[in-house]
């Protein structure tokens, strides 16, 4: 329960310090409106097939990701507040707090990504509502798993910018693969029970990471 | 409060193969207080990091016990309480939200009162609700003792305690070590003559580099000028 205590209060600090000094928020959103108005542009009149489109969807969501997860880590490097921290609690409540803080991002920003692709883009119409709902989550969930524990390691690194999409792309390949299938079963009309395995693949992709994170993290924290 | 004890064994750092200190050995425990010193670079701050458990020695062992138990690394945290130039606090947040929040962290209940007793101490009562960005580098530095005394730990650690501190500041760090000194484990990495007379001993970096130096040479030497076997044969 104190762990729990803890956790929260670290996702608390940041949520309030992302806040007021609007870190990753705003970058995020200028990244969303930038991408999304250059997908416009180039789409014009014509018609693209739903499978470019869920591509494209989740070609946003993870540049989006890669330039606002980061900043979790980042900003406490370049504040020099880490030290701090590691003098505050153990590594795993560190890391379980900037989990959800960079859960609540995601699902904020692909909150706000799926809403405009809906309402701009006509030609993406989604059948089964449940399969593409699902899928948001899972794959903002593991989204959130990976990007969280590559920000903690390239934080110390010089090049964080370029290295992090870098370090990203063949981790998060398998689950940008399963989540892009699921959208176009959803886009397709496919009944849920179709889209199962791809569930299995994105909720097992978390748990594994989420595990592996658990494990390497005090290693990653300190020195 | 606690019993604690620290214990040093032939704790040696190396940062690139170059070797920073070597075969440190020292235990302290409640009531003692030691500092420790050397020019530039000799690893002061490296050392106290390691006790505090933020680096890891590249060789040795650090043990912490609590009241005859020992300490995992992950719990060193609670009983310490440490003060850096290169300790920062979120600018963003005033004093007090910063205690809150550190409070809240280490899964303690905030205590506004004994917060409230802090914060008049290092003098900054009056400007606990202003953001930490509008602070001077020397009410930043006061902040970071609310910081390391909030969770009353048995082991402080002040790394440079005078940096950026006036007059006033500095006597109030002062009161703060003598104050604990009797019950607490106090450890300074300073070269500061002042700072030097609060404690009982002193362990130089440099003089121990030296003794280790010529130590090793006597040795060598001394193992040159006996015949091998071989020879006496």
């Amino acid at each position: 329960m104190l762990y729990i205590q803890q956790t929260a209060a670290v996702f608390i600090k940041d949520f309030k310090s992302e806040l007021r000094t609007r870190y990753a928020i705003n970058a995020l959103v200028m990244f969303v409106i930038t991408t999304l108005s250059i997908i416009l542009f180039s789409i014009g009149g014509e018609r693209v097939s739903p499978d470019v489109l869920a591509g494209m969807l989740w070609v946003v969501i993870f540049f989006s990701a890669m330039s606002g997860l980061s900043r979790s880590f980042v900003s406490e490097e370049e504040r020099g507040t880490t030290m701090t921290l590691q003098l505050l609690a153990q590594p795993a409540i560190i890391y379980f707090g900037k989990l959800v803080f960079n859960l609540v991002l995601i699902f904020s920003i692909n909150t706000l990504v799926v809403t405009l692709y809906l309402l701009l883009i006509p030609l993406f119409t989604v059948q089964t509502t449940s399969i593409f709902l699902l899928t948001l989550f899972l794959g903002s969930f593991g989204l959130a798993c990976a990007s969280t524990i590559i920000a903690a390691i390239i934080a110390k690194a010089n090049s964080k910018g370029t290295l992090y999409p870098v370090l990203s792309f063949p981790i998060l390949l398998p689950l940008l693969m399963t989540v892009m299938n699921a959208t176009k079963l959803s886009l397709d009309g496919a009944p849920l029970s179709e889209a199962a395995g791809e569930f299995r693949v994105l909720v097992s992709y978390s748990v594994v990471l989420i595990a592996v994170s658990w494990v390497l993290f005090d290693y990653v924290w300190k020195d | 409060m606690n019993s604690v004890h620290l214990q040093l064994e032939n704790v040696r750092k190396e940062f690139s193969r170059r070797i920073i200190f070597d075969k440190i050995n020292f235990e302290l425990t409640n009531g003692n207080s030691i500092a420790i010193t050397g020019i530039n670079g000799s690893g002061k701050s490296t050392l106290v990091k390691i006790i505090a458990g933020i680096l890891s020695p590249t060789r040795g062992i650090v043990t912490l016990t609590v009241n005859g138990k020992e300490m995992k690394l992950e719990q060193y945290h609670n009983y310490i309480g440490f003060v850096a130039p290169y300790i920062q606090m979120y600018d963003e947040f005033s004093a007090y939200e910063n205690l809150k929040f550190f409070a809240r962290i280490r899964g303690m209940h905030f205590d506004t009162g004994y917060a409230d007793q802090l914060l008049d101490r290092i003098v900054l009562y009056s400007r606990r609700n202003d953001a930490v960005r509008t602070y001077s580098s020397g009410m930043k530095q006061r902040l970071k003792y609310a910081f390391a005394l909030l969770h009353k730990p048995e082991i402080l650690i002040f790394d440079e305690p005078r940096a950026n501190l006036d007059r006033h500041g500095i006597a109030t760090v002062y009161s703060i070590m003598e104050e604990n000194k009797p019950e607490s484990v106090i450890i300074l990495a300073t070269n500061d003559e002042e700072d030097l007379s609060h404690v009982e001993t002193i362990i130089n970096l440099d003089e121990l580099k030296e003794q280790q130096k010529s130590e090793k040479q006597m040795r060598s030497s001394a193992r040159s000028k006996q015949p091998s076997t071989e020879v006496a044969k």
